[in-house]
């Protein structure tokens, strides 16, 4: 961004989460909005441009925050905007039912020069609930304008723009109530402050260095260590007496937030049981909690499925199937590989990102509505005590049990955990989760290899994997992340009615950034494995990915696997799951007319082989489609190929046990 | 429960305070408390007085089922906690 010639209004818009600020922003900006990642970040960054009274505004949406402390990478990114961009207004949302807690933040924000327009949003809700806010005399308390909002009914909009607009206009103007420090707190200050006058960043005001440094905020703290190691001998020991200042310090904004709403704010008698109340004595009840929770995601998972289902066959007949044949017949005259690469790697490649179109689509509905009307909260509240021994958080539930699907929506629907910790952990745990393609071979081949006993086999090996899942989150989250405890402070926000608005723009998005990102690397991806299938000589048995395959041998051999055939069929997996058969069916063809294809496998593998190819089918590589939305997700390679080594030692380890114990078991 | 002790991360937690009386986790559902202590690192104890935990601060018991998460009412928000979370938080009972 940059500074730029003014010739429009940067306006940013903070608020805390569940203030409905994403509805705002949906509202003023439909779909008129841009939406990518912060600079070097894997939070989302979403901007809007439109004109309000002839103006042009670039409404900036601010990751919903607490507060402005570096405890997150929302945080940082929300307080870096504000001192680095310097935007003309700030639109602090603040949610009428929570206007204390809500406030809070606003008292960070007045560190900072920048003119602040408050809009207190669901003033319909609170209103229902007996709060009775007077706008006008908050506004004289504060000195900044108020104005209340029902975003879903699109109410008071217009007028925050208007104030908004006029204070950026107008910065002079702005002459806010600012928090005073209790005086014991004042002197500390007063001294850093005197240390650090002209020795930090000009950007950074010097109040809100101190009160960070008092806070523990790591960035902050690592600016001044590093930028000027003598300035951080004389603050630390100041910082060493004042162990416990920040309780305080937040204690005293509370008390001046009490002052500012004395007169405005009319609460209601305590002791009334809201709808939210009701609904959580079975929504977060340990045991009714946990029932409602696995119907709901039955439900979800029915929904996903059914509805997508025919979806993807319709795409799938009469807009890939025709359009390969149309292009195989344009290109009929051109060389073969080169018409395969185009039919068969390209628009291979294109009808994979394209058929997991109806599966996103019903899926982010879904997501988004959940998240909307408030559940989601109580869903990983309801799991966390499960999720937790893994190292995973509350949320990482939903993105899993969605992996019984697709890993690709898993992976996407991580998203929904702040942790970033949690959110890599469910991300490279998610495709250990069997997915309808892995299933679908594993139902095709454990009765072609067994003869009894097939389907008891096939539910053991998704034991098996649920297994691995909970033995590699224990032990990532022991070695890897040294089994740091990893805190659950979630807020559970009321219930209310989901908005159309907000859900339609979240798929919307998330289609968009999947399309945009995942789907450039699926095509490559797929001419690449296509082309190493059909070069040098238009031959799947003499292609370069059986030369690979025969080269592996000696590995395979570990694990019973004697066929260079099955490794190859392993390693076509890749594109996508259930290509292991289609593989097997080209490979296995030859001299065995009148077969069906489970009768050509039987006998070809031994028993114990047999398993341990099932086993390693089901741990192998992620598909392609599921990488690419690893890195579209994470940003970098190295997670892809965190996510590679991982599977590959999985399987590998799997594979080789597997073999051995059923030897052992089976002489 | 299934708190591993983590290395290092701590500042001045003692274990033998770890069923100390006077943590939320030892109230039941509908007790009122108000806060008296917060115990924990910086960070935890900027997270929580953000969110409205701080001293002084009545909190209602919404739930608390014995183990695991507990929900408590504090500020107008509704807060679930983890039950590290919530043995660090001292509190008195309040009487009404």
């Amino acid at each position: 961004m940059g500074k730029k010639v003014k010739d429009s209004i940067t306006i940013a818009l903070a608020g805390q989460p569940n203030v409905g600020k994403s509805t705002v922003f949906n509202m003023l900006t439909g779909l008129r909005q841009h939406v990518g990642n912060w600079p070097g970040k894997t939070v989302e960054r979403a901007i809007g441009k439109f004109t309000h009274n002839g103006k042009t505004i670039e409404l900036v949406d601010l990751p919903g925050t607490y507060s402005l402390t570096s405890n997150s990478e929302e945080e940082r990114i929300a307080r870096d905007f504000i001192i680095r961009e310097k935007p003309d207004v700030i639109i602090a949302i603040l949610n009428a039912t929570a206007l204390e807690r809500n406030l809070y933040l606003v008292t960070e924000l007045l560190n900072f020069p920048t003119p602040i327009v408050l809009g207190i949003n669901m003033v319909d809700v609170s209103e229902h609930s007996g709060i009775h806010i007077e706008a006008h005399v908050l506004e004289a308390a504060l000195g900044m304008p108020v104005i209340p909002l029902v975003a879903t009914k699109n109410q008071g909009l217009h007028e925050l723009m208007d104030a908004a607009l006029l204070l950026a206009q107008n910065p002079t103007t702005f002459k806010p109530n600012r928090p005073t420090m209790q005086s014991e707190h004042q002197t500390v200050l007063t001294k850093m402050m005197s240390i650090l006058a002209g020795n930090i960043p000009h950007l950074y005001p010097k109040e809100w260095v101190a009160i960070k440094l008092l806070e523990g905020d790591a960035e902050i703290t690592a600016m001044i260590q590093n930028k000027s190691p003598k300035i951080w001998k004389r603050i630390e020991p100041l910082l060493m007496q004042h162990e416990d200042a920040y309780l305080d310090i937040a204690g005293g904004r509370y008390k001046w937030i009490g002052r500012m709403m004395r007169a405005s704010v009319t609460q209601p008698k305590a002791g009334v049981i809201t709808l939210t109340d009701r609904i959580d004595r079975v929504a977060t009840h340990p045991t009714w909690g946990v029932i409602l929770l696995f119907g709901a995601l039955g439900l979800v998972f029915w929904l996903t499925y059914s509805l997508a289902n025919p979806f993807m066959n319709w795409l799938d007949t009469l807009l890939i199937g025709p359009l390969s044949e149309f292009m195989r017949s344009i290109l009929s005259a051109t060389r073969a590989w080169f018409s395969g690469l185009i039919v068969d790697g390209i628009l291979g490649g294109a009808g994979t990102v394209i058929t997991f179109l109806p599966i996103l689509v019903i899926f982010f509905a879904i997501i988004a509505i959940l998240e909307d009307v408030g559940y989601m909260a109580r869903a990983a509240y309801v799991m966390d005590r499960f999720m937790h021994r893994m190292g995973l958080h509350g949320k990482s539930f939903l993105p899993l049990f969605l992996g019984f699907g697709c890993s690709v929506p898993a992976i996407m629907g991580s998203r929904i955990i702040e942790e970033r910790r949690a959110r890599i952990l469910t991300i490279l745990l998610a495709p250990l989760v069997p997915c309808t393609a892995r299933m679908a071979v594993i139902t095709f081949l454990t009765p072609a290899f067994f003869d009894r006993g097939a389907i008891l086999i096939t539910w053991g090996l998704v034991v098996v994997n649920l297994v691995i899942l909970v033995l590699a989150g224990v032990a990532i989250n022991k070695f890897a992340f040294k089994g740091a405890h990893m805190a659950f402070i979630m807020e559970l926000p009321l219930y209310h009615l989901p908005n159309l608005k907000t859900i339609g723009l979240f798929v919307w998005r998330n289609i968009l950034s999947f399309l945009r990102k995942a789907g450039s690397i699926i095509l490559i991806m797929s001419a690449i494995v296509w082309l190493f299938s059909y070069l040098p000589n238009q031959n799947m048995e003499k292609s370069l990915l059986a030369s690979l395959g025969r080269w592996l041998e000696p590995a395979g051999k570990l694990m019973g696997l004697n066929d260079w055939r099955y490794i190859v069929a392993l390693l076509n997996s890749f594109i996508a799951k259930e290509n292991t058969i289609a593989t097997l069916g080209i490979l296995f063809s030859t001299n065995h007319e009148g077969l069906t294809l489970a009768a050509r496998l039987a006998g070809t593998l031994t028993p114990a082989s047999a398993m341990a190819f099932l086993v390693i089918q089901m741990t192998f590589i992620p598909c392609m489609a599921t990488l690419a939305v690893i890195k579209q997700e994470m940003g970098e390679w190295k997670w892809v190929a965190l996510s590679v080594g991982l599977y590959l030692l999985i399987s590998f380890i799997a594979g080789i046990s597997t073999y051995w114990i059923m030897n052992l078991v089976t002489v | 429960m299934f708190h591993r002790k983590p290395f290092g991360h701590h500042r001045g937690i003692v274990s033998h305070q770890d069923t100390s009386p006077g943590s939320l986790l030892n109230f039941p559902i509908g007790a009122h408390c108000v806060i008296s202590h917060i115990r924990g690192g910086r960070t935890f104890i900027s997270r929580m007085a953000t969110l409205g935990f701080t001293i002084g601060t009545e909190v209602t018991i919404l739930q608390n089922y014995g183990h695991g998460a507990i929900i408590v009412s504090v500020r107008n928000t509704r807060i679930a906690l983890g039950h590290g979370e919530a043995r660090k938080i001292q509190v008195k009972e309040q009487t009404t």
